[in-house]
């Protein structure tokens, strides 16, 4: 219902930019409609479904600009939005920082964010998904947790500068927490999608059923440094942490790239030289919009080359003091792997620890990018190339940064849940060296 | 429109005129910001028609909450306004139980008709999901109070005051940082407006006011040439007040250790900023990177708030003890076996920790949950023993109690109201006793003030906390500042090293303005009240490192 297409849109966005009185305006248009179900203790808790449209219109006078939004679309309203974005305009502060609308940008081809299968997910769907969850695990003697959720959608954008940018996009969002009903086993599944024809949710509630069930009755290990594997949802939940590669903090002396004696690790080596990440909307895997929020062109681009920095993010005001184009902050990230499998990399594994992933993971210090967080729902001990037995949590205290120097194997790649949201990644299961664990938790 | 025009409009959100009351013919005009929308007669009517409409669906009991939701929030840097941000949402959400299993709708068509359907889908979610249904819901019972209303006491309206007031008063802040030393300073300020209205087949109509501010900024001191950077963040706490917070006086200034100022119901955000500047300047020069080990650690209230908030509030949450945060937040290690041996030591004998929905000032003040249930105060934690948890309308059965906590919120109509904090908080030592005289009797240890960096596992054990200033104590003296603190301790084990606490002349309350929780992910606001306290023995590690 809030799906509009390329075109529908672009003919209320050109009524609106039409009404324009001001020295110009972009004009954002957004709708989506989303639904979702939970369950917990083997039964549904809520469902829901909600749908919302919104216009907002930006109007500038010089460097004072105005911005009001509406959710109705008949004249009167249209012609409402745009006076009053344009008398909040002419009374703002000017912003020394106000950059003027783009003019048309080459986005290049759609990317891959849309599945017609997404789009027509129904309740009984949703319902469904949460049986084939709840019905296993009660005959295993494990209670079910889970969380569905999806979202159709579009997002555009016009500028009286001649800009016009779409995209419609798609996603389902499937984790799962299968509990032991003697309390001492937890295992954690998901998925994240933008196509829901990919989805099994039994498949995935099977998983969680085998790590809580494989998790029962942990044994304390003493806490220090151990080489560990990282699942890719593990592995994502720190990567992540080190996207933000915002060119203007870096300049400004505040930020993990930035350089002793001023300037930014631009072009050095930050990590080991095998680490590769990218950005790329048209990724098959995990694909992005083309363009971002202030209408940029996403491109396909090198974060991290070699383990040195290949690019950092400027916003359209900082580039033009620092004279460089724009880069926009990326949709995805996509991080090389190897060959090896979870199955090869325990195999090669004489002394570990195997990461299904982490919670809780919260800045101490911005300088090093040292976190700390816990492991959660599945972490095993790895002695002579097998898993040997489960073991208790452990609290970390680590940096990506350090981290990714002490990189042992990367094996294949995958897309990534991670614990606390962020960008969407698609990256491969690591195994790394000397990661510091610093004390023990009795969390199951 | 002139500029007081402006500030005025843009002060009650930039929405109004725009919103879509087909029931009143139009989008009403701007003047009508300054009243309500919707009259309370016109919002029963409204409400009326949900309630019986769920009724005539076969729903055995139905909600409806219309609720309009303005925030305001401003963002500057140095000598700039940033940002302006004014939103405005208006809906309905309405909650139903058919065939005993609950379901959600929320609309944004606050007319009759788009509240009647609403209502259809609520009721129609409730009937598709009860085949899943293992346990009808039970609720206990709750009196219908008639029609009633509540206010948040405030003396100014933060939506009343001209922007212009408020971004010259963070740029004034701004300015004191950068002459005190500070390299940048980014300021905020976040103010709230609920304006919601409840309505339920047991006989309640609730229309309540509810405000909230949070002033905030973090200053940033570099040293080039070293490469180092330290920030320090605001020692305010956000409240559930108006724009009195930011008007300081001198009765609500607590002076702290080493030329800290701390604050109780008012806030002086231009001192705190230079006070930070130097502070910060200090941790990037003479500052001592700590030496790991146990310390004693003096723990002011703004600190200890978030300690109280993530090892006492949170696994106190009756949803999450019984399994249904399980998936997302966790579960808790208070369990209610625990609780129903009446002896579980959960702090020393001095730790006396009560849930209280009516403290003025706090975040979580209200005069009824979302559920219709009127607020008040009981204990969690008696005499250091586990005594009580936080529950609502659906869930209090399970505990063999047959009335709610009131803890019932949601952050917007168009999301289902679930359980929630509620205040959260330690009561002050009954003796007299100053955070001077702690210092006093404390060998070796740290004094903390601000809140850090926090993180908890998922059953609430093990944690680690770090703070915005830290000062080591040496017999009983100030020894200077400390950088690279954090602690880590297990809940249990913490709560029983509780050794002191000032009196009441040290209690405040400290703010969580954002808390997070549910699927999909709802905030919430919340405050925890504590005087200074002192925990022995607890193990500091630090956290510096280099890359």
């Amino acid at each position: 219902m809030a799906i509009l297409s390329k075109e529908e849109a672009k003919k209320i966005l050109e009524k609106v930019i039409s009404l324009s009185k001001a020295d110009g305006c972009s004009v954002t248009l957004n709708g989506n409609d989303r639904g979702n179900i939970r369950y917990a203790r083997n039964s549904v808790s809520t469902a829901g479904e909600n749908s919302n449209i919104v216009l907002g219109v930006q109007s500038y006078y010089g460097k004072k600009s105005g911005s009001a939004t509406i959710n109705e679309f008949d004249d009167a309203s249209l012609e409402k939005v745009v006076r009053r974005s344009e008398e909040l305009a002419k009374l703002a502060p000017e912003n020394p920082e106000f950059m003027d609308p783009l003019p048309q940008q080459n986005y290049g081809p759609d990317s891959k964010t849309f599945s017609e299968a997404t789009a027509n997910i129904t309740p009984d769907f949703r319902a469904q998904a949460a049986a084939d969850s709840i019905n296993p695990a009660a005959a295993k003697d494990v209670t079910a947790a889970g969380y569905l959720e999806d979202s159709r959608g579009f997002s555009c954008m016009m500028t009286s500068k001649g800009l016009y940018a779409y995209n419609k996009a798609t996603s389902v969002d499937f984790t799962v927490t299968m509990r032991s009903n003697d309390g001492t086993g937890s295992g954690w599944a998901a998925a994240d999608l933008n196509d829901v024809s990919k989805l099994n949710a039994a498949d995935i509630s099977k998983i969680a059923i085998d790590k809580a069930l494989m998790s029962r009755n942990a044994k304390a290990i003493e806490p220090g440094k151990y080489t560990v594997i990282l699942e890719p949802s593990a592995g994502a939940d720190l990567i992540r942490l080190m996207l933000n590669m915002n060119a203007r903090q870096a300049d400004e002396g505040r930020s993990f790239l930035s350089k002793k004696g001023g300037g930014t690790k631009l072009g050095e080596k930050l990590v080991d030289e095998r680490v590769n990440i990218y950005t790329d909307p048209w990724s098959e895997d995990v694909p992005a919009s083309p363009w971002s929020g202030d209408g940029l062109a996403r491109k396909k681009m090198d974060l991290i080359r070699n383990g040195a920095v290949a690019n950092l993010i400027y916003d359209r005001y900082w580039a033009t003091q620092k004279n460089v184009e724009a880069v926009p902050f990326p949709g995805n990230a996509i991080m090389d792997g190897g060959s090896a499998s979870l199955e090869d990399m325990i195999k090669d594994t004489k002394k570990g620890i195997l990461v299904t992933r982490f919670w809780y993971i919260r800045p101490v210090d911005p300088q090093t990018l040292l976190y700390t967080g816990l492991t959660r729902d599945g972490t095993f001990y790895i002695e002579n190339g097998k898993i040997k037995h489960p073991i208790k949590n452990f609290r970390f205290n680590e940096s990506p940064i350090i981290m990714l120097n002490n990189l042992e194997t990367l094996g294949q790649q995958k897309r990534a849940v991670t614990s606390e949201g962020g960008t969407n990644v698609y990256i491969p299961y690591m195994k790394i060296r000397d990661f510091t664990f610093s004390s023990l938790s009795d969390a199951v | 429109m002139k500029r007081r025009d402006f500030v005025q409009l843009a002060g009650l959100g930039i929405g109004g005129m725009l919103l879509p009351f087909s029931t009143l013919g139009n989008p009403v005009p701007v003047e009508a910001m300054l009243d309500s929308p919707l009259d309370t007669s016109q919002k029963k009517q409204l409400a009326d028609v949900a309630l019986n409409t769920a009724k005539a669906a076969g729903a055995t009991y139905a909600d409806i909450r219309i609720g309009r939701y303005l925030n305001q929030f401003i963002t500057t840097r140095e000598n700039k306004v940033q940002n302006l941000v004014n939103t405005e949402s208006f809906g309905a959400g309405i909650r139903v139980i058919a065939n005993g299993t609950w379901g959600f709708a929320a609309t944004n068509l606050v007319t009759a008709d788009g509240i009647r359907k609403a209502t259809q889908q609520a009721v129609a979610i409730a009937k598709a999901n009860s085949k899943f249904q293992k346990e009808p819901v039970r609720l206990a019972p709750v009196k219908g109070h008639g029609e009633v209303t509540w206010k948040t006491p405030i003396q100014k309206n933060a939506f009343e005051v001209p922007v212009s007031e408020k971004t010259d008063l963070l740029l004034k802040a701004n300015a004191a940082a950068l002459q005190n030393g500070a390299s940048f300073v980014n300021s905020n300020l976040f103010q709230i407006n609920e304006q919601k209205y409840f309505a339920s087949t047991e006989g309640s109509y609730i229309d309540q006011d509810i405000h909230r501010i949070w002033p905030t900024f973090t200053v940033s001191a570099i040293d080039r040439a070293s490469g180092k950077f330290k920030t320090r963040d605001a020692l305010s706490a956000p409240m559930g007040m108006g724009y009195e917070y930011m008007i300081p006086k001198a009765e609500d200034k607590v002076k702290g250790i080493a030329g800290t100022m701390l604050y109780r119901n008012s806030y002086d955000i231009v001192e705190d900023a230079a006070i930070a500047a130097k502070q910060a300047k200090e941790m990037i020069t003479t500052a001592k990177s700590v030496e790991p080990g146990k310390y004693d650690l003096v723990l002011e209230p703004n600190h200890l708030g978030l300690t109280i908030h993530e090892s006492v509030g949170h696994p106190l949450e009756l949803d999450r003890i019984l399994g249904y945060e399980a998936n997302y937040a966790g579960t808790s290690f208070a369990s209610l076996e625990k609780l129903k041996s009446g002896n579980f030591k959960y702090g020393s004998n001095l730790v006396n920790i009560f849930a209280d929905k009516q403290q003025p000032g706090s975040l979580g003040a209200v005069g009824y949950d979302d559920e219709g249930v009127k607020s008040r105060r009981w204990d969690l934690i008696k005499d250091g023993i586990f005594v009580n948890v936080q529950a609502i309308r659906d869930q209090v059965h399970m505990l063999g109690q047959n009335e709610s906590h009131g803890c019932c919120y949601s952050q917007s109509w168009s999301d289902v109201q679930f359980q929630r904090m509620p205040n959260v908080s330690l009561a002050p030592g009954k003796d007299p006793y100053s955070p001077e005289q702690m210092i006093k009797d404390v060998e070796k240890g740290i004094y903390i003030a601000g809140r850090g960096s926090f993180s908890i596992d998922q059953q609430r054990y093990n944690f680690q906390f770090g703070g915005t200033v830290f000062y080591e104590i040496k017999n009983g003296q100030i020894a200077g500042m400390l950088n690279d603190v954090a602690y880590q301790s297990n809940t249990q084990e913490f709560w029983n090293s509780c050794a002191k606490i000032c009196d009441e002349k040290d209690y405040r309350l400290f703010g969580s303005f954002f808390d997070g929780k549910g699927q999909p992910s709802q905030v919430s606001a919340v405050s925890h009240g504590s005087a200074t306290t002192r925990f022995n023995g607890v193990n500091v590690i630090n956290t510096g490192r280099t890359i």
